[in-house]
């Protein structure tokens, strides 16, 4: 609560209104929204957000109908012709709106729903800088991390010297590799809302396999 | 912004029913899909579970129970499942269960209807399952043909239709210029009933408003004095009783009984596609092989015997139209060529009077493994009680054989070349002599000796004392596995008829290089295959006649190794089929049916399937020549 008491921006206001679930909730009855985004480069202070894709989902269903991707246009104009977006063309990118006027419609979709990454260092830090740069103030939300997730059950130590001994590289924790340790399908890869989907049915194998729907909140999030 | 999801959408866009819905449908549907993942050996839902969604698997295998517990069908990726659940009652009837991690696209209720609306061969796709599901879950409704044949089976004319402007004379010379006994009638659709409405010619948009018969033009029209003049819309006054083409003829009987009326349109939805008559039906069932089997046995004579051979003919293409598969084509085809063999018999008997000592009638090949084709000639032979006496005795036996030789052959089963039939006195002999031709054929076997007589391995009794035949079917089973040289010899005959080297889309390739236009399916197919099959089926004692269970006897053994077992079957089915296909392709052009095909007539997908299926006999081949080597002559 002291957090919504604090801000002074309205669509901030209402996301900080609706309940986020607890610690204690079962993953099964959590809401969830998989996110995904491309970026202009790795540091949130240099780079900036190019496309962001969302897909609301629970342990049961993902539900495509509900999914949101945008195209934003970065603050700076992109001086490096030489950075390639795997499905955005430069002139989309030109007539994309500023972040500022998505970001409304983004945190209505936040509101009350366990955000779900692959790879969290992403996500959160360039939503959190570039809602700081327009709002005046930042946002810190919980997140699940697929990845994180995955490098629990394959990166032990114990493990992970078992593989070393054994002469084995580290497994992969990638997005692709993680799938294909469930059966699940490959997809293209950097598509922010195919890989938000990717996401989202990654976590539902990753709960299924290892965990239960009874499972608390606070032992998969981070 | 709503992105468009090409990885969803592609992938469906390869498989059957949404391969041919349109890029709008196909995007729409995409984006309204929902997911879901499975793990291996988990329930996807259970039995009584409602059904709010069509199922389509993304990746991974699932399994369909039925409530006893038994495997229904086995799905994998791009197969869909529920749409019957959907269509009935939106229960589940069929609990699915994951077998390997599994994806899931949920398609809801509201697009899945949707998508029936706006594409009709998606409509058709996940419609025409119903009837064929229905066929498979009640094992007793299956033998009922009339509850699983569609309507559209029987409805083949495009109805006649006039306008209701028209006036009763125009409406009774179309309906004279078409043979037809009764049309249908058109009127524009008033805005309150659009529901009903087709379209029709460029544009237009129409509904059936009625129906005018034969019946109607006398009763309504002569018999009450109206002038010629008379507009058709004056004689109707409420939309007629219809029925949905894919309904089965039962319930088409059934309305027809319930209302009291002879002629029933048939809908596509609401498009008219015929006209179903009361003596479509009666003729159907007059088709069926049971009632021609019931009817073989009420024939009083020879000549009545073979006036049926038509309706044996219009009971094979029904079957085969009906995709019935090549098991159940050659077993429905044995038992009405029994029926004709003991009806003979019957008739024979009658004439001549109780036989002297008693006999059984056997049947060998093609009748004796239950896998007659319509192309078949008959090969039969007597096995006689050993205290027949052939000075007394045998007159009676030959005529007895040669009625029934000759009546099969007016019936259409023509007279064997080999001679291989009981007017033969060779194979009119007491059950002690054959049982002393069998082990004069497995104890000292050579390939010359065995190769006319391998057709004596398919033997069943038909009509008699059915306990010879066992006893006969015993000796072989209990012998011949013990018999190398007798399984090399039998081996070596099996590779006599080979599968062509190549076959492509005008021409068949042999080993020399010559190329045919036509190619022989029995010879170079389906024979050859029975033939290895039997090789094997003696060296496992088995006792089984028909090649299919033959093949599940095998199987049960390590004869054969993984799963070539299977792929025989496979190859075996798929040859027949083709060769019963184009049977009825020749009886439906008024050719007489054979064996042969010409490669041109193939499709595609047939002959890929053809190229599969001669490459399994060419590799069951050279297992045979290796797995029963003739064994050195030195002891």
């Amino acid at each position: 609560m002291a957090r919504r008491e604090q801000t002074r921006d309205t669509a901030l206001e209402r996301y900080f209104d609706v309940a986020m679930p607890g610690p204690e909730t079962p993953i099964g009855d959590v809401p969830m929204l998989a996110m995904d985004m491309e970026t202009t480069g790795l540091d949130e202070q240099r780079h900036a957000i190019v496309s962001i894709g969302v897909v609301p989902f629970d342990l049961r269903r993902i539900r495509l109908a509900e999914r949101r991707y945008w195209i934003v246009r970065p603050p700076r104009p992109l001086n490096e012709r030489s950075i390639t977006f795997h499905h955005i063309t430069h002139s989309e990118i030109e007539q994309a709106p500023d972040l500022d006027d998505v970001l409304d419609e983004l945190l209505a979709v936040m509101a009350g729903r366990i955000v779900v990454v692959h790879y969290r260092h992403i996500e959160r830090t360039f939503l959190d800088a570039a809602v700081k740069a327009r709002r005046g103030e930042g946002i810190h939300f919980p997140v699940i991390d697929t990845m994180s997730l995955e490098a629990r059950l394959h990166r032990q130590p114990l493990w992970a010297r078992f593989r070393r001994w054994l002469g084995r590289p580290p497994a992969s924790i990638r997005l692709p590799d993680s799938r294909t340790r469930y059966g699940l399908p490959p997809y293209q890869a950097h598509h922010a809302l195919i890989d938000a989907l990717a996401t989202a049915e990654l976590l539902q194998a990753q709960i299924a396999h290892h965990y239960r729907p009874e499972t608390p909140l606070s032992e998969v999030w981070n | 912004m709503q992105a468009e999801l090409l990885e969803v959408r592609q992938h469906m866009a390869q498989y059957p029913p949404f391969e041919q819905l349109s890029d709008d449908l196909l995007d729409e549907l995409a984006g309204q899909v929902e997911v879901g993942y499975f793990q291996a050996e988990t329930d996807i839902y259970r039995h009584g579970d409602a059904v709010e969604y069509l199922h389509y698997i993304r990746s991974g295998a699932i399994d369909l129970y039925r409530r006893n517990g038994d495997l229904y069908n086995r799905l994998s990726e791009g197969d869909i499942f529920g749409q019957f659940d959907l269509l009935r009652d939106q229960r589940v009837r069929f609990p699915a269960r994951a077998i390997e991690d599994t994806l899931i696209y949920f398609i809801p209720h509201a697009v899945f209807q949707h998508l029936c609306e706006a594409d009709d061969s998606f409509a058709d796709f996940v419609e025409v399952e119903r009837p064929r599901l229905e066929a498979t879950v009640d094992q007793q409704r299956k033998g009922h043909e009339m509850l699983v044949t569609k309507v559209r089976k029987l409805a083949s004319r495009a109805p006649v239709m006039v306008e209701s402007e028209a006036t009763v004379q125009e409406a009774a010379q179309r309906m004279g210029g078409h043979n037809a006994s009764s049309v249908l009638v058109l009127a524009a659709p008033q805005a309150s009933d659009d529901a009903h409405a087709f379209s029709y010619g460029e544009g237009q948009r129409r509904r059936m408003v009625g129906i005018l018969t034969d019946h109607d033009l006398r009763n309504r029209v002569l018999a009450e004095g109206l002038p010629a003049s008379t507009q058709v819309g004056q004689l109707i006054n409420e939309r007629p009783i219809t029925i949905q083409s894919d309904e089965s003829v039962y319930e088409a009987m059934l309305r027809m009984l319930r209302n009291n009326i002879h002629h029933l349109p048939v809908l596509h939805r609401r498009r008219p596609i015929g006209v179903l008559h009361l003596s479509d039906i009666v003729r159907y069932e007059t088709n069926s092989s049971l009632y021609l089997v019931d009817n073989i046995f009420r024939q009083p004579n020879v000549e009545s015997l073979a006036a049926m051979k038509s309706d044996v003919r219009a009971a094979f293409v029904r079957m085969v139209t009906e995709d019935d598969n090549s098991q159940m084509v050659g077993s429905s085809l044995s038992s009405i060529g029994r029926a004709f063999t003991r009806r003979l018999l019957e008739l024979a008997e009658e004439e001549l009077g109780p036989p002297p000592v008693p006999y059984c009638f056997m049947a060998l090949g093609s009748m004796a493994r239950n896998e007659q084709s319509i192309v078949t000639d008959q090969d039969n032979a007597l096995v006689l009680d050993d205290r027949f006496d052939p000075q007394q005795h045998d007159a009676y036996f030959l005529a007895l054989a040669q009625r029934v030789s000759d009546g099969l052959a007016a019936c259409g089963y023509s007279y064997c070349k080999g001679d291989i039939m009981a007017t033969n006195p060779r194979w009119r002999q007491p059950l002690k002599v054959w049982q002393q031709y069998f082990r004069d054929w497995i104890d000292d076997p050579s390939a010359e000796r065995l190769l006319h007589s391998s057709i004596f391995f398919d033997l069943d009794s038909v009509y008699g004392e059915e306990v010879f035949a066992e006893r006969l079917q015993d000796l072989v089973a209990e012998r011949a596995s013990q018999r190398p040289r007798f399984l090399a010899a039998m081996a070596r005959n099996a590779l006599n008829r080979t599968p062509p080297l190549g076959f492509f889309r005008t021409f068949v390739m042999e080993k020399d290089g010559e190329q045919n236009n036509t190619i022989n399916l029995k010879r170079r197919g389906t024979a050859p295959l029975v033939d290895l099959i039997r090789v094997h089926a003696l060296a496992c004692g088995s006792r089984a006649q028909n090649s299919f269970e033959r093949l599940e006897e095998i199987n049960k053994t390590r004869l054969l190794a993984g799963h070539s077992g299977e792929r025989i079957r496979y190859a075996l089915e798929f040859i027949a089929m083709v060769r019963i296909r184009h049977q009825v392709i020749d009886i439906q052009e008024e050719r007489e049916p054979d064996n042969n095909i010409e490669p041109e007539n193939v499709s595609d997908n047939e002959r890929h399937n053809l190229k599969d299926a001669f490459q399994v006999l060419s590799n069951a081949q050279k297992f045979l020549r290796f797995r029963y080597p003739m064994p050195s002559n030195k002891r």
